[in-house]
Order: C-alpha cells, then structure tokens, then sequence
C-alpha cells in the first residue's frame, strides 16, 4: 500500500552522468521490497508540470538519525528532471511510493543473475542483498554507453560471486551489449533464475536468451507513466495472462516487473489484433 | 530539520457550521466534490490515499459494451499546465465492471456516478439497462464525446440532434430516481445548444466539460508524439474554456444542473466553477500527480466558502451571475474623512431604490 509523503531532501550527489537522491520519507522504508519504484512531484505546487516523475528504488533506510530515507537515482532527460536537479538538501519533496509489483525471490537458495542497462542496474542492487540474504548465489551483468553511464560497480562487486561489465564504446569492460556476454555467461553458472532492468531493448534481449535456454526471467520494464498509481491507463504493454490471452496491462500497478517471456517484446507501441477488446481486431470497429 | 509531515489518509477537517450538501437532479450529495471520468478508474487505487465515500460521488472511467483494449502507446504528452491524452477508452466491458467494480463500490459505501460509452444510440440503451437494480448507482453520466459509427463517425457531442437522440434513449432505459447528465465537449460552436439539446431530451443535468481535441508533434522524431495522433487536452490549461462554457450554460439554463471540471487544482478553483453556476464539481487530471487531491479540494472550498460569509454551499452556485454587492458598513464613514468607505460583503443595496 502506497502512502504519499511530503519528503525533504536529505543528500545529493553525483554518480557519473547520474544524479543519487536521498528523500527523508517516513513511512515508505517498512514498505519497500526491491523493484518497487517512488513517483516525484516537480516544480512545486505550482508547477505548470503535473505528472509525477517515475525512478525505481535504488536504497532505502527506515531507521536512522534522519528517520526512514528513500534513494533514487535519475538522470536530465527534460524539465522535470532538471528541476529535481536543482533541488538542494531540506528542499521539500512531495513522494508517493512504493509502488509497483517488486521482484519475487527464489524459495530455495538459486543461482541468480542479475543484468542492469545504464541505471536500471538501481533497483538490482538491493534485490542482489535480498537474495544472499536467502543464500543465493548472484552474478551481476552490467552494461551502458559508456562508463560514466554506469551505475552500482562498486556495489555490485561487493555482493556479488562474479561481475561483468560492458560498454557500447569499450571506455570500460569489454567492448559490447551485455547480451553478447549473457550466454556464455549463463551457461557457465547454470543460472536458474535472471533478473533484469534497462532499456526495453535490453530486456527483450535478455528475455529471448533466457528463453532459449528456459530459464525464468523477470525484467522491470520503463514506459511512460502518467499516475504511477494505476488510474491513467498510460503505461500499458502488452502481456500475455496465465490463460494465455494478451491484455494491455499497466506497467505502474501490474508492473514494473513481469515474467519476460510473457511481455510481447515486438508489439511493444503497437495495438495487436489478437490482444482482448483490440480496437485493430479483424472485423472489429476502428473507432 | 524541521517537522516532516506525513498524509497516508487525509484528516477530514470539516467546517462545523457549513451544508455543504448539493442536489444534483433529484438526488442530493452529502458534498459537491467528485472525481471525474477516465482520472479516478473505479475508485479502488484512490481509496489507498483517502476514504472515497468522503466524496460527494465517484465518476468512473466511461465503460462500454464489450471489453476494449484502447489505443496503442504512447497514449500520453505532458503539455504546458495540462496533458494530452489518447487512451481510447480502454476498460474490462459493463459485465465485469458491474461484478467487480460496481459491487466493491456499493460495498465501499461509495456513491458511483457511472459513465457510459457507446458507437450507437442502441449501446448507450443497452448499457443503461445493465445497470438497473445496481446498488451503489447514483446517477449515470453519458459520454457523448464519442465517435457515431452509423454516422461517419461523427462524434454524438458535436450534433445537437445524435446528442439527443442518445439522451432520449438512455432517460427511457434509465431505472426511476437515477438523474442522467450529459457530458458535453467543448469542441462546439455553441455549446448552451448542445445542452438545451440534451435537456430537451430528458438530461437531468449536464457534465461540463470533456476535454478539448489536441496534438503534439514530437520534433525529434518529427511524428505526432502520440500513438492516437490527436488527443484529449485536460488539466489547468483548458479551465478558463471550463468556466467560460458552465457560465454560458448557467446562462441558457438557469435552473439545470451542472458538474463542473476541467482543470480544478484547488478549492478556489472549484469555487470559479461553482460562482459560474456548476451545483457539483469534478477533480480531473490533477489526481495523477495528487492522489489526495480530491479531498484536499473539498477541503479548501468548505474553507473558502466559510470565509466568504457562506452557511449553505448552495447559496454560492451562480452568484457571478448576480448583479455586484455591495457592502454599507455600520458606520459608512469611520475616519470622518469624508470619504464613504465601501469595502467586501455582507449587505446587498436594492439597486431599484
């Protein structure tokens, strides 16, 4: 159950080509699980922009001197995101969170691999200390651009059995997509379970290598959101239910994470004809 | 640090001496601040933020015969104060909603306002028949804004004539003490037309109003930014054009009732509508970026209303309509300067004298 909470920022700084942000936000840390996401109010009450800006959960801390604190990280696409950067510790900062389905984790200690694009690796980070809290083993992918769009390294190496890296540019690890390593990579551990977070064109990647190979994969998936909380209809994808029927499911109340063979990767931004009620069903109305 | 405040569920801080009760065709509302359709879904999600039966009414998103998949992504553009939107009326069909989303509002104690979609007058009478005996219904709000497929897809909102013919057919359908409201687009050359068409037809009252036809080109890609090419403009941005279309319909039709929305933020906006002549209001496209906002709104108006000197929130519907008031202190000259001091409230001059 999500709570809004009239936040004040607490800490800011910079990651690479990434801004980290600490929310002092009572009451959402007891909640949060890995996966989950927070929705930001910009420019003020009286903001000529009134959607709420969506970032996956990167930490949260629910006791300490500052009480519970909610991190997240983003970087300047538009306004929105240029006024959060401007934001200076005490700022005020209106939260709704968390949101979304989070990861579900392994009920036996599984071999894990993890696999982030740019800063979808955020929300990896904390899912990665919530499986060796349960004794699995983790090995973490990370890919971006180039190395300052990298984000967690660090962290990942801490926690995890193996990390590798790839760069479009090779500025860091080896030259490539992390699809290119993924394979090899699954093969080697025999990993029984994937977790992903990136670009939609990562994640249909990630989710065909895993398929290939049957291995259950979950990806948090980033489209447009309006509400966050599930009213607007926006964010939809289409996705394949257990009666094996596609709906235009939201990816802020029914996401962001989905079982990656389920999510109609190619039909991504387009209304197929067989998905329930389609408007370019054969035959159906075209209104 | 300073105190942090946290709002999981609004306090409700009523204002003790205030009715803020409102009548909305035969139907009277404990208070006059709904959601609006297509920004609230069927209540559910909200009801995390705040108790939903704290509201005058809950207007669902607008549902149709069949289950609908809508429009293809992006369905959305955020716009200067407001958003454009192409969600093409996505929804499960009135069967599931009147199983699952109906029932868990009746059972909520919540007072449904049901919007309902059609391609053809003969939908519209079919919808409204499947929501006779429905506990929870209050009042049945028709979506006219969509396109007509016996008439080259004309939309119904934009012809006086296919508006009341879908009006006509949904009064017969409809069970006795549920009011039926039109909602109206803005989108017309007169719209005090429009509504005199409805109302002629058997509307008990009149949504006002739904959003106005827009466009944004995405100069990156250089395409029209939405996968629908033209949407739905809501928000702050089009809530003069709101008023501005209540007042004239106020106007035509003094004694009708009328729902006002488009672009209420705060309680003060709310006033606007209802100073203009709306008996009810809807809080829209403000509740994605604010769950809460709704009760906050009610909240704000019972407080602007109580300032201005008001006991009834009914007393307040129209008032800009009214000839200005003008205020003869106790004492007209009180610094004895000469000059007669005529400042706000509360006497009105008889301006026939």
């Amino acid at each position: 159950m999500p709570v809004q909470v009239q936040g004040e920022v607490l800490s800011m700084r910079k990651v690479g080509a990434y801004i980290a942000m600490t929310v002092v936000a009572p009451g959402m840390a007891e909640l949060t699980r890995p996966g989950h996401f927070v929705a930001v109010q910009v420019g003020g009450p009286e903001s000529s922009m009134l959607l709420r800006r969506a970032f996956a959960i990167y930490e949260v801390k629910s006791r300490g001197v500052y009480g519970g604190t909610v991190e997240f990280i983003f970087s300047v696409h538009g306004k929105g995101t240029a006024w959060l950067a401007a934001r200076r510790a005490q700022d005020k900062l209106d939260l709704v969170g968390p949101l979304g389905q989070p990861f579900k984790l392994p009920t036996h200690p599984a071999t894990a691999t993890l696999v982030g694009g740019g800063y979808g690796s955020a929300p990896l980070l904390s899912l990665a200390a919530s499986l060796r809290e349960r004794g699995c083993r983790v090995d973490f992918v990370l890919g971006a651009a180039s190395a300052d769009r990298l984000f967690g390294q660090l962290d990942a190496k801490r926690i995890a059995t193996s990390i590798e890296v790839t760069t479009d540019d090779g500025s860091m690890g080896r030259r490539g997509r992390v699809s290119d390593v993924l394979p090899q990579l699954l093969d080697r551990t025999g990993s029984e379970v994937v977790y992903a977070c990136g670009p939609m064109a990562m994640l249909k990647a990630v989710s065909e290598i895993c398929g290939e190979r049957q291995i259950p994969c979950q990806v948090a998936v980033e489209e447009a959101m309006a509400c966050g909380i599930g009213v607007c209809m926006t964010c939809v994808l289409p996705v394949i239910g257990d009666d094996g029927q596609t709906r235009m499911l939201r990816s802020c109340v029914e996401g962001p994470v989905f079982l990656g063979d389920r999510v109609r990767w190619d039909d991504v931004g387009t209304l197929p004809p067989d998905v329930v009620g389609s408007l370019n069903a054969v035959g159906g109305s075209h209104r | 640090m300073s105190e942090l405040t946290l709002r999981p569920a609004h306090q409700a801080t009523s204002v003790p001496t205030l009715d803020m009760s409102t009548r909305l065709g035969s139907v009277t509302f404990p208070n006059p601040v709904f959601t609006a359709s297509g920004c609230a879904a069927a209540g559910q999600e909200l009801d995390q933020f705040f108790d939903i039966s704290e509201l005058g009414g809950i207007v669902t998103k607008s549902i149709m015969l069949a289950p609908r998949s809508g429009r293809a992504t992006p369905r959305m553009a955020e716009t200067p104060s407001g958003m454009l939107n192409s969600i093409g009326l996505q929804g499960p069909g009135i069967d599931a909603f009147l199983d699952k989303d109906l029932a868990w509002l009746a059972s909520r104690g919540a007072r449904a306002v049901v919007s309902i979609a059609g391609g053809s007058v003969e939908d519209y009478a079919k919808l409204t028949a499947k929501l006779r005996g429905r506990p929870g219904l209050a009042m049945i709000e028709v979506n006219i804004s969509c396109p007509n497929v016996e008439d080259r897809g004309q939309v119904f909102a934009c012809d006086p004539t296919a508006s009341a013919a879908v009006i006509s057919a949904v009064k017969r359908a409809a069970p006795t003490g549920v009011p039926v409201f039109a909602k109206l687009s803005p989108d017309v050359t007169d719209i005090a037309s429009i509504a005199r068409a409805c109302v002629d037809a058997g509307a008990d009252g009149l949504s006002v109003i739904n959003t106005l036809l827009g466009m944004v080109i995405d100069t990156d890609t250089m395409r029209p930014a939405l996968g629908g090419v033209t949407g739905g403009l809501s928000g702050p941005a089009i809530r003069p054009v709101a008023v501005r279309c209540v007042w004239q319909i106020r106007q035509a039709l003094p004694d009708i009732s009328i729902l006002g929305m488009g672009g209420i933020r705060t309680g003060l906006d709310a006033l606007e509508f209802v100073l203009a002549g709306a008996n009810a209001v809807s809080v829209g496209t403000t509740v994605f970026g604010d769950p809460t906002a709704p009760v906050r709104v009610l909240d704000e108006l019972a407080r602007a209303l109580a300032s201005r000197g008001f006991e009834r929130f009914e007393d307040a519907i129209g008032l800009a309509h009214q000839p200005p008031v003008l205020y003869v202190p106790e004492d007209p000259d009180p610094v004895g300067d000469g000059h007669e001091v005529v400042s706000h409230p509360p006497v009105a001059l008889d301006t026939d004298s």
